[in-house]
């Protein structure tokens, strides 16, 4: 426990490589025309960290205005559309790119040995689309918001709100795009540009995540496109098919609405066990467990998380039989989660292991992710679903396994890469603290919820019954400690630019491609294609390897 | 870390040589012709995948409220001419076969049998609009767009509408299950525009084409964009292909 | 190896006009059948006949005009994605549909 198997450069002597992707070309346009992955990925890390915030500014709104039972520190209207632009910032803007869009546009290519993405101007094209769709969701915040709530629920966003659903439409739909033109990139890529000897088998599991997140990106997305264009005709011209007093069906909206947005919450999900897979591996110096099983859990989460959707309309309506199909479904997808959540125990059991920042935030998405996906078998379950939706059971259940579970993953993976997109080492104790502080601070947070949503405090209301407020005060003090966990981040990591100690090749001892070169890496990734001649997360072949390097140095 | 002096060689080396040796239409992140060919071919099929599945969500929605309106859904069929819509299918299916064979001529080198092809395609395409513009326009001369101004009197009262009446006799209808031919025409006009948008935005792409394959530039070997270009193509056809017998020929003898 | 020259293959492969040709000309009668087929009195199998017509229509603009007869298997097996996620958002949402009214007659 003592141990680190952080190995840095003689810091004395080290240096940042001369070339690398940072210096190679200056100016703004030479970022803003780039076709390098890894820019690409700086650009998308610099503007979902934007949003985050804003997402994150509004969440604390919502949480002082609940610090009290009345609603005295906005008017509820206006809580409305509080809670609106943070779902669909933190959904649409931070949470379905975050992962892929920047580790997996920057690591993918390199993890595979290829020297960019199979179509860098299409990548660079759902960065400016995803840009697009940020500038509408500022626009609708300054034209005055949209209080639908992020699902657009009909008939109250095609009849009965008059606020600014049009332009939040357009943003989520140009926003889908970009998601779409991501995936599609990173399916192609894994297709047709590994490397010579790079098998299926033998890739990164990040790699596997992000091409099951994929697949769900490209099938799914389309569906929320023509969904929400169905809707902003109904809004706009009334053309009836939601509306039932021209014999629409709202339901209909709901079916063809969580077609996506279920399997959006695996797009969420996926690439953060991907980067949990790399984690628990490298700090355990251990293979993963069970590598096939948890590559095709991946995929097999992928295809049942398509079938499933109907479980967020349980009380809306739908018939007992889909009910009862749809539950059963639910409780499937479960098992390949369940799979991967068991194979990582497995990999740290017997492991040396060690406690770097990735992996203390790692520790913290298993637990969180893991009471986070329970209670969804609780919500998956018909009965006790009646019971608990629309309650906070479901915004704990929910902001446990995308907080808890994904940003949780994503601040492992960005402290676990970050000394190779920068060359430079974040501070080991002040973010070990962040850590703790994080993981402190969101079971403070949520935790009171599941017990608020079972007492029947009802979600999406500035107001509750006064005997609901010390759990509540409880949330808002966790709120306060979370917020100081994610700034803490933004602080020392940019410091980190400048004075971090200098990480060279391979801090960590891990054995992906993406370690086996330069950091900051080059543009083109590698000097020559690497050739793979090992498994995945071979460490007898990196001891192999450093041995024949110091004996050809000595 | 020993080899960074080596790696800072090697990245001198590569950018001393922008191109090596490979064609100009490679791109250099790519080992090899044949893998850029193999990768744009197999994006160009995960977007029409994508498509696929935009287009499903407004088929998923047709086929629910042709079970729950049906008769509303028969009648309203009925105001579609399937002389027309045969014939936009003859026209589409001959414009993909032009397409196609601008294909074989890029693949074979024959640059003036691959503009002649395009040309056609663009004027088959054409065609085809215009024969659609032709049935909106009696739509909106007979008040079926949906909207303020539309009219169900043909509904109530077919013998008001002498011409579809003759040919299909339908019974007057409650104005309960009237007003729900209006859901008929919306997604007619949603479906039969969203397809009309993808062949104006395809025929956009074909005038670029038609512009760059005079110059030559798909007939020396390059011949992708073309190719993919195909694919959108057909898979637009595909769509008209299953629009056709559901709106116009399925109702007919309801 | 047999997979590289799959590879190979299915980019050299070039389908000529003559195929071009037969399958344009079938499209076409297919065409001509499914509108006569329309006026014939079959009752329920007038959506049957003129869907499996067009089904079988697409077949052959998939295999033949978009070349998937001679592609590789990963082409194959998106086209079957596709149509595979398609018919899962259809029939998984009439099943709701259609068992909405099960036990109320």
């Amino acid at each position: 426990m003592s141990s680190t198997i952080v190995s840095l450069p003689d810091q004395s002597t080290a240096r940042i490589p001369k070339t690398n992707f940072l210096t190679k070309e200056n100016g703004l346009l030479s970022w803003l025309l780039t076709g390098d992955h890894k820019r690409i990925a700086i650009l998308y890390l610099i503007s979902i960290t934007f949003f985050f915030f804003i997402g994150g500014a509004l969440a604390g709104l919502i949480r002082l205005e609940l610090l009290t039972p009345q609603s005295d520190l906005m008017a509820t209207d206006t809580y409305n559309k509080v809670f609106t632009m943070h779902g669909v910032i933190m959904i649409f803007l931070f949470l379905v790119p975050s992962v892929p869009a920047t580790l997996g546009n920057f690591l993918i290519p390199m993890m595979l040995g290829a020297k960019d993405l199979a179509l860098p101007k299409i990548n660079l094209l759902s960065w400016y689309l995803y840009v697009v769709g940020g500038c509408l969701v500022i626009y609708t915040m300054v034209a005055g918001g949209v209080d639908t709530g992020w699902t657009f629920t009909t008939p109250l966003s095609t009849h009965y709100v008059n606020t600014n659903v049009m332009s939040t439409g357009m943003a989520v739909f140009i926003a889908g795009f970009s998601s779409i033109f991501t995936g599609l990139n990173f399916i192609v890529t894994i297709h047709k540009m590994r490397c010579p000897g790079m098998t299926w088998f033998r890739m990164p599991l990040f790699v596997w995540a992000h091409y099951a997140a994929s697949i769900l990106m490209v099938l799914g997305t389309p569906v929320l496109a023509i969904t929400i264009v169905l809707m902003a005709l109904e809004r706009t011209v009334g053309i009836g098919v939601f509306d039932p007093t021209k014999g629409g069906d709202p339901l209909l909206f709901q079916h063809l609405f969580w077609f996506y947005s279920h399997p959006a919450v695996y797009i969420m999900i996926l690439p953060g066990m991907g980067v949990i897979s790399e984690t628990i591996s490298t700090f355990s110096r251990k293979r993963v467990f069970g590598y096939t099983a948890v590559a095709f859990s991946s995929v097999a989460i992928a295809i049942f998380g398509f079938f499933v959707w109907a479980h967020h309309m349980f009380i809306m309506g739908i018939s007992n039989y889909a009910v009862l199909v749809f539950s059963l479904l639910t409780m499937l997808v479960a098992v390949p989660s369940a799979i991967k959540i068991f194979n990582w125990a497995f990999t740290l059991y017997k492991g040396s292991i060690t406690f770097e920042t990735p992996m203390l935030y790692s520790f913290g998405f298993m637990g969180l992710f893991t009471i986070g996906g329970m209670t969804g078998v609780f919500l998956g379950a018909s009965g006790t679903d009646i019971h608990l939706t629309e309650t906070y059971f479901i915004v704990a259940h929910f902001h446990f396994v995308m907080v808890g579970g994904m940003l949780m993953a994503f601040l492992a993976g960005i402290h676990f890469w970050w000394p190779k997109m920068t060359g430079r080492m974040y501070p080991e104790k002040i973010s070990q603290m962040a850590a703790v502080i994080t993981f402190v601070g969101f079971n403070l947070t949520f935790f009171p919820q599941f017990i608020l949503g079972t007492l029947g405090m009802p979600r999406r209301y500035a107001a509750y019954p006064p005997e609901f407020q010390v759990l509540n005060v409880f949330s808002t003090a966790g709120a306060t400690i979370l917020g100081v966990g994610y700034l803490m981040p933004v602080l020392y990591l940019t410091w980190s630019l400048k004075y971090g100690a200098i990480a060279g090749n391979n801090p960590w001892q891990a054995t992906g491609l993406e370690w086996q070169t330069q950091s900051p890496p080059l543009t083109e990734n590698f000097t020559r294609i690497p050739i793979m001649d090992h498994e995945a997360y071979d460490y007898e072949w990196l001891e192999q390897q450093q041995a024949k390097e110091v004996a050809s140095v000595g | 870390m020993s080899d960074s002096s080596a790696i800072a060689q090697g990245a001198v080396a590569e950018a001393g040589t922008p191109h090596g040796e490979h064609p100009p239409y490679q791109r250099h992140h790519f080992e090899s012709m044949d893998q850029q060919a193999d990768a744009t071919n197999f994006a160009m099929w995960l977007f029409l995948v994508t498509e696929v599945m935009f287009f499903g969500g407004m088929f998923t929605a047709y086929l629910i409220y042709r079970n729950w309106y049906y008769p509303a859904f028969v009648s309203a069929s009925h105001q579609l001419s399937i002389v027309w819509g045969t014939t936009n299918t003859a026209v589409l299916i001959t414009s993909s076969f032009t397409m196609a064979m601008g294909v074989w001529c890029a693949e074979t080198r024959r640059k003036s049998g691959l503009v002649l092809s395009l040309v056609l395609t663009l004027l088959l395409g054409l065609v085809f609009l215009g024969i659609k513009s032709i049935e909106y326009h009696e739509k909106w001369e007979k008040h079926h767009v949906p909207g303020l101004h539309y009219s169900m009197e043909a509904f109530l009262n077919p013998a008001s509408d002498p011409a579809v009446f003759k040919e299909y006799h339908d019974k007057p209808m409650a104005l309960d299950m009237a007003r729900h031919t209006e859901l008929y025409f919306f997604l007619y006009f949603a479906m039969t525009g969203m397809h009309a948008l993808h062949m104006i935005v395809g025929m956009a792409i074909l005038i670029y084409i038609i512009f760059r394959a005079r110059a030559g530039a798909y007939t020396s070997g390059h011949v992708t964009f073309v190719e993919n270009f195909g694919l959108y193509w057909h898979f637009v056809d595909i769509i008209w292909i299953f629009l056709y017998p559901l709106l116009y020929l399925i109702s007919r003898h309801q | 190896m047999s997979d590289l020259k799959e590879i190979e293959e299915a980019q050299h492969h070039v389908v000529s006009p003559k195929i071009y040709a037969i399958i344009a000309i079938a499209l076409l009668v297919l065409t001509a059948t499914t509108a006569g087929v329309s006026y014939l009195e079959l009752g329920e199998f007038n959506a049957v006949v003129a869907l499996a017509i067009a089904v079988f229509k697409a077949m052959l603009v998939v295999l033949f005009f978009m070349h998937v007869k001679y592609s590789t298997k990963l082409t194959k097996f998106t086209v079957v994605a596709a149509i595979f996620m398609l018919m899962g958002l259809i029939s998984m949402t009439m099943a709701d549909y259609m068992s909405r009214a099960w036990g109320r007659w």
